[in-house]
């Protein structure tokens, strides 16, 4: 129907087909674009403000120092330390990407550089499947497996052999603790980081292994010195990712870690991440005096907190890629 | 004429499909080889057989031999590294490692620790590139990134980083393929000097490189190797039908 009205001549055509000329839709077209593209920018900002401006009230009455260093979160008696919470959302996060992080890297290397493509074939489609799986269902697993396996064999097991060490002492846990939310932290961003990592390595031209390989370089050699320096800045993506999703995963930590809100000094020791704070509280007990304001300052913190992240790892993204210049 | 590499009924299949037809095959040494053939005919796979470069590609099956100064390379007993530390190869278009000149050069030496060996790393950098023609156009920038380089200035370097760990037999996969008409030149002028400490097998697709380099030819059709002899002949005078017909274009 539209093609046989296209044959026709303009002039002929019934008027309500007539097409605006080329150029306004391809103009329009760009302006409506570069709006979808800004739309996402701009609410950012409107968070920052609207947060900024939630926060005020508690930025007015206590100095900001007291808020960012004060220990105690005593709402009722308008006592509202956040560095308990800081520290363990910084602990947690740390904890899951050590845990992660080196087992991560290996299995790409294996995926991208050793195993058969089919191996390959098979593996991307589960890793994105795992990745996708709802966090809770993580949580409820870190409930069931992971927290009684801390109170009960590893919480034992390091109080005989790794007392001595200063992360590791065990005072009484429960189970929930730093160590059972960084295992399910580091399960939960495992597969980003796998995935990420396996085709930024797959990407590495098929010629720079083999100019490697010519001269006589084996398989571990050629990985070693050619393929992760090659595809460095895309490991250290994939890392990067996969930090950015453990500082801000809440559901599953919130269920695993105990919420104590204590300066943890031991991985078997209960935390309180800034998460878990705003989810737990925000909507009750409103009407206790800057409540509201306080966690509307945890938000923020926590924005601030991967903000500071990211930039940080961009700027080390930058750093690695003008020194390898390629 | 002395034989380095002696190819014996070799056959080569990618799954179901033979690359390869019993090929049987004495390359002279320090003489350039030029392997010729329409594209598909199985001639960098008869190359890539001679430094074990097959054993990348998953699927492959070969059998046959391919003995290298009278030695099986396909032995069990065989170190693959040592075979293409031998047997050094210029890929189809330059690939700089992502490392700086220098450290291009010193990548074989370093792999196979040979500077421990006596000489001093400096000094086989800078005999390698002279070998390869590159010293003069990159002594001042040695530390700079090789991907910087022009891709003609770029094969020179692949080939002084395969010249570094003193090869015997040079493999180019149609070197020149890549880069611009004069250094592409510059590439042959190279190879030609450097027949005389080294046996060196080309494969290309320009008859005017083949007649330009080859001291010795083989025509490749269809995976069987149909014809082969001193280059003059096979490139001049074929006794074959089919060669002579590729050689006048007809396909």
């Amino acid at each position: 129907m539209t093609n046989k009205l296209l044959l026709m001549p303009r002039a002929s055509r019934p008027r309500e087909v007539q097409f605006p000329s080329r150029r306004i839709i391809d103009r329009a077209g760009g302006h409506a674009f570069m709006m979808t593209t800004a739309f996402p920018l701009l609410i950012v900002i409107l968070m920052i403000v609207a947060l900024l401006v939630r926060t005020r009230p508690i930025l007015e009455s206590k100095p900001i120092g007291d808020l960012l260093l004060g220990q105690t979160w005593h709402p009722l008696r308008g006592e509202f330390g956040f560095y308990p919470f800081i520290i363990g959302t910084l602990w947690i996060t740390l904890a899951a990407m050590l845990l992660a992080v080196p087992p991560c890297l290996l299995s790409a290397v294996f995926l991208a550089e050793y195993a058969r493509p089919v191996i390959g074939a098979i593996m991307k489609p589960l890793l994105d499947l795992l990745a996708g799986i709802p966090s809770v269902v993580y949580g409820v697993w870190g409930l069931v497996a992971i927290v009684p396996w801390v109170q009960t064999i590893a919480a034992p097991a390091s109080q005989q052999w790794l007392d001595f060490l200063p992360f590791f002492a065990v005072n009484n846990t429960t189970g929930y603790s730093i160590l059972a939310g960084a295992i399910v932290l580091a399960v939960m961003v495992a597969p980003v980081i796998i995935s990420v990592t396996y085709e930024v390595m797959q990407a590495v031209p098929d010629g720079l292994r083999e100019s490697s390989l010519a001269v006589g370089a084996t398989r571990w050699q050629t990985i070693k010195h050619v393929v992760v320096p090659k595809a460095a800045p895309g490991i250290l993506i994939g890392i990067v990712l996969g930090f950015s999703r453990a500082f801000g995963e809440t559901m599953a930590v919130l269920m695993v870690v105990g919420n104590v809100p204590r300066v943890p000094s031991s991985i078997f020791d209960p935390a309180y991440p800034l998460t878990a704070l705003i989810a737990n509280n925000y909507g009750e007990m409103l009407s206790i005096p800057l409540y509201d304001s306080a966690l509307m300052g945890a938000a923020l913190v926590l924005l601030m907190v991967v903000l500071i992240f990211n930039l940080a790892s961009a700027l080390l993204l930058q750093h690695i890629l003008r020194r390898s210049q390629t | 004429m002395e034989t380095h590499i002696s190819i014996r009924n070799l056959n080569a299949h990618y799954q179901d499909q033979q690359a390869l037809k019993n090929i049987s095959l004495d390359i002279p040494k320090n003489q350039i080889t030029v392997i010729i053939g329409p594209s598909g005919c199985g001639k960098t796979t008869l190359l890539k057989s001679m430094n074990r470069f097959l054993d990348l590609v998953s699927g492959t099956q070969i059998s046959g031999d391919v003995l290298i100064d009278d030695e099986s390379i396909y032995a069990p007993s065989v170190d693959v590294t040592e075979v293409r530390k031998k047997v050094g190869l210029l890929l189809q278009r330059p690939f700089p490692l992502p490392m700086s000149i220098y450290d291009n050069v010193a990548y074989g030496l370093r792999i196979h620790s040979m500077h421990t060996r006596g000489h001093s790393l400096d000094t086989a950098v800078q005999h390698y590139l002279e070998m390869a023609g590159l010293w003069d156009e990159v002594k001042d920038r040695l530390h700079a990134p090789a991907a910087r380089l022009s891709v003609g200035q770029q094969q020179r370097l692949c080939l002084a980083r395969g010249l570094a760990v003193e090869p015997e037999i040079l493999l180019g996969d149609e070197p020149t393929s890549a880069l611009d008409p004069l250094s592409a030149l510059n590439i042959e002028k190279r190879l030609m000097a450097l027949k005389e400490q080294y046996t060196i097998v080309l494969v290309t697709h320009i008859l005017r490189q083949a007649k330009r380099l080859a001291d010795y030819a083989v025509f490749m059709y269809l995976g069987e190797m149909v014809e082969h002899g001193p280059a003059q002949q096979v490139l001049e005078n074929p006794q074959q039908e089919r060669t002579r017909a590729y050689l006048e274009g007809e396909f």
